[in-house]
């Protein structure tokens, strides 16, 4: 058995995806700036890629940067507005459970004189609207909130945060770390205000390496990176155009029959956590996301779990991640008040269109064999 | 300054009389390994020397070479060294004062020449041509000045077959070559003093074989991989190893199961050190090499030792029992180890420890307890040593 529950972390690329790359890489491997047929064809793989992202946030192609994935679309996002906006003010907002990508620009800047807030969240991984409103200030530049928590899948309420903060301050810049969101829920930068939005491909089945920013018209943004001026000067470097393209076809794929697969994907996390809440000492702590199950065994540690499951085949994640030491930031399992013996024993289950019942059905069974045993050897 | 050659410098195998062939065989076989990723080299050895040149047309990065040969057990210097096939007098000069001028840039420095002519067909006498070419250099440089009995600069001239010339004296590492004192096997974990135990052991010329306990899934693949990393690195020092990875973690829960909690770590470890020596008698060794340094942990404990010293006939060596952790840890990090060490991986010693191991265990109440493990354990071990996965470090 080959299970893979991990799809948080990265996918299987679609088979399309990969036929579109090899193409590129081996027939239409021109750079998109050169001035000849081959430079055209790469430059048209772009403008597609370019105009399915647009459509599938509803938004104008313009309006869409290629990066080199989510920590760089979250990078530019933070750094490019925080550095081309402190004139305006220093002190920008963030939450308690962040992705890395985000906290650690953030303390960056930091370093560079910004003031960060990190408002924390309710016990279900919700950001406290409340501590946003005392939060948001006259210098406030920017607001940065993921849509989806990547550990426990709690989906933040993006529209409500948005009129929040424009009511507060119109001139706050909103950023919105969709890497998880995108291609599980339909996302409308527009209506939730945001300025800044961050994609990944390898997400979505598409491949590693690709990514891209929403930054709506006018935002005023400085490059981190500087070259040829490509994406508008906003992002120099020859374009990834096997990525791009491939990311297209996955952007493509993934938003085509929508309603189904995030039917799917429920069926089989619902599937998952009724029968995984059937095995004693089990606790959940899901949030709303179609595809992200974060579950408790109460007294094994998750790593051993992960080891146990990784032997019969089956590849999850261990649920805290938490790598940061700054206490202002505590991961997402800490964030929502999990004690110590609950968050060392968490793991996360990320399920995807290839994930069958049946899959769950097996990873069940090894589960209630495998628990009773490392039970017994706990550390005394 | 481009260097043709090294002239190497031995360490102890200048007094080992008859034998001398054999420990300078094992340091050209040391050397080659050391040398086979930087480049060809030719390495050969000509009236009590050794010498090293770049195979002809080789281009290699000079301190590249020298810094693998400076992981060569047996090595007490490394001298760069000009080769120069030219031995007429005035050509001779030439390349001297330029020499100097390459290499020290600052000229405010005392020196002394050093002549010596093996060459008897050369038409000037050592001392002579030492005071002759001293004053070549104090005309080209005037600031030189001249001290015979402690210079800053020794500048050596030898007349051979060629003119060898060199002046730099870069320490080797000392010790003996491995290969000439046997084969021992490392208990290796994944801390810090295991490599460096290893590797002081293989500087007296021991040649390395290797056991790495591993208990999955309590212990990750990435453990293991730390593991094979580690042995990779000493193994820059000592020459292949011959890693075992052995699957104790039936035995581990077998201890757990039945044997008293306070217990576990030092009968875990008894065993550890039967499978270690089973494997070292099966593959030549002669004697078991582990990290532990004394009082460190409840299992190095003078009575600790003793009790998990008792299960082996084979010497057990332990360079680390007097040393304090920082002076591993300065080992560590000099040979390269002490980064992969501290990679936050669990190993199979700390996942059941208890909260108050033993430190004075007796060996009787020891053996009291494992009889508990009589019915099962023969069948364990059999399945520990048919685990065995042989990791081949090159």
């Amino acid at each position: 058995m080959d299970i893979y529950f991990d799809n948080g972390a990265t996918t299987r690329a679609f088979p399309e995806v990969r036929e579109m790359m090899d193409k590129v890489l081996e027939e239409e491997y021109g750079n998109p700036s050169s001035m000849h047929k081959k430079g055209l064809t790469a430059e048209h793989h772009l403008k597609k890629t370019r105009e399915i992202i647009a459509k599938s946030l509803r938004v104008d192609p313009k309006e869409i940067f290629f990066t080199s994935g989510g920590t760089e679309s979250n990078n530019l996002a933070l750094i490019g507005t925080a550095l081309a906006n402190q004139r305006a003010g220093k002190h920008i907002i963030s939450s308690t459970i962040e992705h890395a990508s985000v906290y650690n620009p953030l303390f960056f800047l930091e370093e560079m004189g910004f003031e960060v807030t990190f408002v924390p969240v309710d016990e279900h991984g919700i950001l406290r609207l409340d501590k946003l409103k005392e939060a948001i200030r006259e210098d406030t530049i920017l607001v940065s909130v993921m849509a989806v928590n990547n550990e426990i899948g709690s989906v933040m309420p993006m529209e409500e945060i948005g009129k929040l903060i424009k009511e507060l301050n119109p001139k706050t810049l909103y950023h919105a770390d969709c890497v998880q969101a995108y291609g599980k829920m339909k996302l409308f930068p527009r209506r939730w205000k945001v300025d800044m939005m961050s994609i990944s491909g390898h997400k979505i089945h598409g491949p590693k390496g690709s990514g891209a920013l929403y930054v709506r018209n006018g935002v005023k943004i400085k490059p981190i990176l500087y070259g040829g001026n490509q994406e508008q000067g906003l992002r120099s470097g020859t374009e990834n155009v096997p990525a791009i393209a491939g990311l297209g076809v996955a952007a493509q794929k993934i938003y085509e029959d929508h309603e189904e697969r995030i039917a799917h994907l429920r069926r089989i996390k619902e599937y998952f956590l009724e029968k995984v809440m059937e095995l004693p000492d089990t606790e959940n702590h899901s949030g709303d996301a179609p595809h992200i199950a974060s579950v408790t065994f109460l007294g094994v540690r998750s790593e051993v779990l992960l080891h146990a499951l990784e032997d019969k085949g089956i590849c999850v994640s261990a649920g805290s991640a938490c790598s940061s030491n700054k206490p202002a930031v505590s991961g997402t399992l800490k964030g929502i008040g999990l004690k110590k013996e609950e968050y060392e024993s968490t793991l996360r289950f990320t399920f995807s269109c290839y994930n069958t019942i049946e899959e769950v059905d097996f990873a069940i069974e090894e589960l209630s064999k495998l628990l009773p045993m490392l039970r017994k050897f706990i550390r005394r | 300054m481009k260097y043709h050659c090294f002239l190497i410098k031995y360490a102890e195998i200048g007094i080992k009389g008859k034998n001398r062939y054999l420990f300078e065989d094992a340091l050209v076989r040391q050397m080659k390994f050391a040398l086979q990723d930087v480049g060809e080299f030719m390495i050969w050895k000509e009236s009590g020397r050794i010498f090293v040149k770049g195979a002809e047309g080789e281009e290699f990065d000079q301190d590249e070479a020298i810094e693998a040969l400076k992981r060569v057990f047996g090595i007490a210097a490394i001298c760069p060294m000009i080769m120069d096939e030219n031995k007429e007098y005035d050509h001779l000069v030439k390349t001297v004062v330029q020499y100097i001028g390459e290499c020290y840039e600052d000229k405010h420095l005392t020196f002394k020449v050093e002549a010596r002519r093996a060459d008897k067909k050369f038409p000037i006498r050592s001392m002579e041509l030492s005071a002759a070419l001293g004053h070549e250099l104090l005309q080209a440089y005037p600031e030189l000045s001249v001290d015979v009995h402690h210079p800053d600069v020794m500048l050596r001239v030898e007349i051979r077959d060629q003119v060898y010339i060199y002046s730099e004296e870069i320490p080797g590492p000392g010790g003996m070559p491995v290969g000439t004192n046997g084969k021992a096997m490392l208990l290796l974990s994944g801390g810090i003093d295991s490599p460096v135990a290893g590797y002081m052991i293989a500087k007296r010329g021991v040649r390395l074989q290797a056991t790495y306990f591993h208990a999955p899934p309590y212990t990750s693949e990435r453990a293991k991989e730390k593991v094979v990393e580690l042995a990779r690195l000493v193994a820059r020092y000592s020459g292949p190893i011959d890693l075992h990875i052995i699957n104790f973690t039936d035995i581990q829960m077998a201890i757990y199961e039945k044997c008293p909690h306070d217990e576990l770590t030092i009968i875990m470890r008894r065993y550890m050190m039967e499978i270690a020596e089973h494997i070292a008698k099966e593959n030549g060794g002669l004697a078991l090499i582990t990290g532990e340094s004394l009082g460190q942990v409840a299992s190095q404990t003078i009575q600790s030792l003793a009790v998990t010293n008792e299960v082996c006939t084979l010497p057990v060596f332990r360079p680390c029992i007097g040393m304090d952790k920082q002076e591993i840890v300065d080992i560590a990090e000099k040979i390269g180890t002490f980064e992969t060490s501290i990679l936050p991986y669990e190993d199979c010693c700390t996942i059941f420890v208890a909260k108050h191991p033993v430190t004075k265990p007796n060996l009787n109440v020891i053996k009291k307890s494992e009889r508990k493990l009589d019915d099962v354990i023969e069948g364990l071990l059999k399945e520990a040593y048919e685990s065995d996965e042989v990791i081949k470090i090159r």
